[in-house]
């Protein structure tokens, strides 16, 4: 009998620890996911406005622009549909470029512009964030192979 | 020619882990003796011609041979020669190939070291070992050749990625191969004694170096990671949470179950069914690594070029793994009888709690690593889970797990006495208390909760091991007995107490860098000076620096400490000159107690520089922590007891062993 008392507090404790532990797990993932959205979706107001989500696609070529404090930069980032003008404080990572897949989390704020916090980065030059791949192939657009395929200038994004 | 070589001694290695895979085995089931002593000389020859193999390719990257596509993919002749043998392994198709190898070497150690395990446990071992190198070797073969050729043969190749031409990368990734395939031995052996229906303390016995052995490695991999991410990055962070990381945490967090469950099915003969369970998931998460990684599914800022076919392949051979060993087990464990009974307080109650934590771990990283295809499938949209969450889960668990640390070595196996165990770790926890107090203090806490917890955790650890070598020591006579305790049996103690100590010292830096660290991105002017954390950083420009394949810039700091100048920095910002791309390459002035870290991000005009400073306290301990464990695992893998059991016959082994 005691063995037996012995093993059901061990799997009661093993249950409640498991059950305690999802549940916890579960809340606190609820504030800590972010979303996918296209430029089209966010056009289209289908983003939350008051949680953090991200955003994906090309960097428009020619609207990389440096701002006054030389820390904060904007650019537009479009599925070749639409464009969602982003502006992003810190340092770009390496293979950040214009006429690069490019996917930025942060949230938009009143004037319309995407409030990056984080630029995600990559290591390989030929690599696409799934996302973005998805993103343009749902935009149906022809030439979208060519402007990712392009090769980056020596120097990136600042020269 | 050679790379025909290459080719050709990579399907003969395959020929030879079919056979491997199936006659020894068949062997065993039938009694057939000669069948199963081929095990041994198979294994030598898988392995001999993977080295062939493996030696061609590194051949073909020496003499920059293009004509080989992914030679031409990989590398340049203007890579150094010790970047040319490491980008061997720099790309999808020669990592496969060195996978391969090390399974073959480590099927051929298990060969040659366990020369008094009975023949037809070797014979299994090897079998399962061949099965699962024939999935890989099919794999290499079928998807993922590296001895393709390419035509016309281009004048110059691609070059290695940038971010792969370092010393810690070039280490890196064959550290981590060997623990992921270091796991498949235990894997192997489990599957073994499945397939035997022997699950005894000898069978632990035998895994349980092996298992040790592939864990140091993981250990060290992981770790090699995670300190080339923080220099080489450039953005100061030691661990992301990245699918790509976690990817190496779960089968290193699993293996850590499995070491610690092998311990009492080899002292107590318990938890049977339950650490071969550990062996197998600790394997299909090695495997699971693999998909993530190279299929490309999640989005990863560590993803390289991927391919969805290849993902395909290693989903289909994972299923077939976990299915398979999944159903054995099924099949057989229900035989197998639980031995060792225990009472709440013992040892085995401590080593419970410690699996069932790291289990609770790494099913939380699983769901969060998963979590973003779960809600794709689902439809619930696209997905990224943060950080924070991770960083959460880890900061809930990690607590109890250390509490349970400084109490499991001084617990008693299969009975203790409440008041026994309170006695011997009350000095202990008292003392921690005062630290927990102390730390409190804003003057030390600054105000951070989780400083005093984490630095009186670190102290417990401490004080409670110190108790526990004491008592230890208490019946060894002075120094001379603690040497011949170190030069005996007592190897495995000390290489536990070294880990749990490894453990501590991690508590310590994560805890203070995570709570103190400084960083901040700034413009800098040359002449400018900066302050951050008490250190201030001035800026005298930046210059043009050529290297051997690239261009750089490189910029010039001093850091002063008040007046003092400690540190000259000269962070760089490279540009490769085969592929045009671009990196950051970060200066760092290393320190027992901070690190000083600058890295350049973009020219802004005018000699104006967009750059971050950083101030890294006890940073360093991270890696110390992870250095120290993976040294307690090599000192108990050296205990005399593996070491003599290799010459001794082995008769079942001591009164545990009984299947009750």
């Amino acid at each position: 009998m005691r063995a037996r008392q012995k093993r059901l507090v061990f799997v009661g404790l093993a249950i409640a620890g498991v059950g305690v532990a999802a549940s916890l797990a579960l809340t606190a993932l609820q504030s800590n996911i972010a979303y996918f959205f296209s430029p089209t979706q966010v056009m289209a107001s289908e983003h939350p406005t008051d949680a953090v989500f991200r955003v994906g696609g090309l960097v428009v070529e020619d609207t990389l622009k440096r701002q006054p404090d030389g820390l904060t930069v904007r650019f537009d980032v479009t599925d070749n549909a639409a464009t969602v003008p982003v502006s992003y404080t810190g340092i770009l990572p390496d293979l950040f470029g214009e006429g690069q897949g490019v996917v930025a989390k942060g949230r938009i704020g009143g004037d319309g512009m995407f409030y990056a916090e984080e630029v995600l980065a990559k290591h390989d030059e030929s690599y696409m964030p799934p996302e973005v791949a998805d993103t343009l192939k749902t935009a149906h657009v022809d030439g979208v192979v060519e402007t990712t395929v392009q090769s980056m200038k020596a120097g990136g994004a600042a020269q | 020619m050679i790379p025909e070589i290459g080719h050709v001694a990579l399907i003969l290695g395959l020929v030879i882990a079919v056979v491997q895979a199936a006659f020894p085995l068949a062997g065993s089931l039938s009694g057939n003796r000669p069948w199963m002593t081929m095990a041994r000389p198979l294994a030598y020859g898988q392995f001999t011609f993977l080295t062939i193999a493996f030696a061609c390719l590194v051949q073909a990257f020496l003499t920059s041979d293009f004509s080989v596509l992914y030679v031409a993919q990989n590398s340049n002749t203007l890579l150094p020669d010790i970047y040319k043998v490491s980008a061997v392994w720099g790309g999808h198709e020669g990592s496969l190939l060195l996978w391969v190898l090390f399974m073959a070497a480590w099927g051929a150690a298990v060969a040659a070291l366990s020369k008094n395990l009975p023949l037809a446990v070797i014979a299994r071992v090897l079998s399962v070992q061949g099965m699962i190198a024939v999935g890989f070797l099919l794999f290499t073969l079928l998807t993922s050749s590296p001895f393709e050729r390419l035509f016309p043969v281009p004048p110059e190749g691609r070059d290695l990625n940038p971010l792969l031409q370092d010393f810690g990368l070039a280490i890196h990734p064959p550290m981590l191969y060997m623990g992921y395939v270091g796991l498949s031995v235990a894997f192997s052996f489990a599957i073994a004694a499945l397939i035997g229906g022997r699950l005894d303390a000898a069978w632990a016995r035998w895994s349980r170096p092996w298992t040790t052995v592939a864990w140091v490695f993981l250990t060290i991999g992981i770790a090699l990671g995670s300190w080339w991410a923080y220099y080489e990055l450039g953005w100061g962070g030691w661990w992301f949470w990245d699918p790509v990381e976690n990817a190496s945490l779960m089968p290193w967090l699993m293996g850590t179950a499995l070491m610690h469950s092998l311990a009492v099915t080899e002292k107590r003969g318990a938890f049977k069914s339950w650490t071969v369970l550990l062996a197998i998931f600790a394997f299909s998460l090695s495997l699971l690594g693999t998909f993530l990684v190279r299929s490309g599914v999640l989005t990863s800022v560590h993803a390289f070029a991927t391919d969805p076919e290849r993902g395909l392949f290693i989903l289909i051979f994972l299923c077939m793994v976990i299915g398979g060993s999944l159903a054995l087990y099924a099949w057989r464990a229900p035989e197998v009888s639980e031995g060792g009974r225990f009472d709440l307080v013992s040892r085995e109650s401590a080593l419970l709690g410690n699996n069932l934590l790291f289990v609770a771990f790494t099913v939380l990283v699983l769901f969060g690593t998963l979590a973003p295809l779960i809600y794709e499938a689902f439809d619930w949209g696209k997905i990224s889970v943060g950080f924070p969450w991770f960083n959460k889960m880890f900061v809930a668990l990690a607590p109890f797990l250390a509490i349970l640390l400084g109490i499991g070595p001084a617990a008693r196996w299969k009975h203790d006495e409440p008041g026994r165990l309170a006695k011997t770790l009350w000095i202990a926890f008292a003392l921690s208390v005062l630290v927990l107090a102390i730390m409190s203090l804003p003057m030390f806490s600054g105000g951070h909760l989780w400083v005093p917890i984490g630095i009186a955790l670190a102290a417990w650890l401490l004080f409670s091991h110190i108790t526990i070598v004491r008592d230890r020591l208490k019946n060894k006579r002075g120094f001379d007995g603690w040497l011949a305790d170190l030069r005996g049996n007592g190897r495995s103690f000390y290489g536990m107490v070294t880990a749990h100590m490894g453990v501590a010292v991690f508590i310590v830096g994560v805890t203070m860098v995570s709570n103190f660290q400084g960083e901040e991105d700034v413009r800098m002017s040359p002449g400018d000076s900066h302050e951050l954390a008490g250190y201030r950083f001035e800026f005298l420009g930046a210059e043009k620096a050529p290297g051997p394949n690239y261009r750089a810039d490189r910029g010039h700091f001093l850091v002063f400490d008040g007046d003092k100048q400690i540190a000259e920095l000269f962070p760089e910002k490279r540009s490769y000159l085969g592929g045009g791309m671009p990196m950051t390459e970060a200066a760092i002035d290393p320190g027992f107690f901070r690190d000083i870290y600058v890295s350049l991000g973009e020219h802004v005009g005018d000699g104006d520089w967009a750059l971050r400073v950083y101030y890294k306290p006890y940073v360093r301990w991270i890696w110390l922590g992870a250095i120290l464990m993976a040294l307690g695992g090599s000192l108990a893998v050296s205990d005399r007891r593996y070491r003599t059991a290799r010459v001794r016959s082995t008769a079942p082994l001591g009164g545990a062993t009984a299947r009750a």
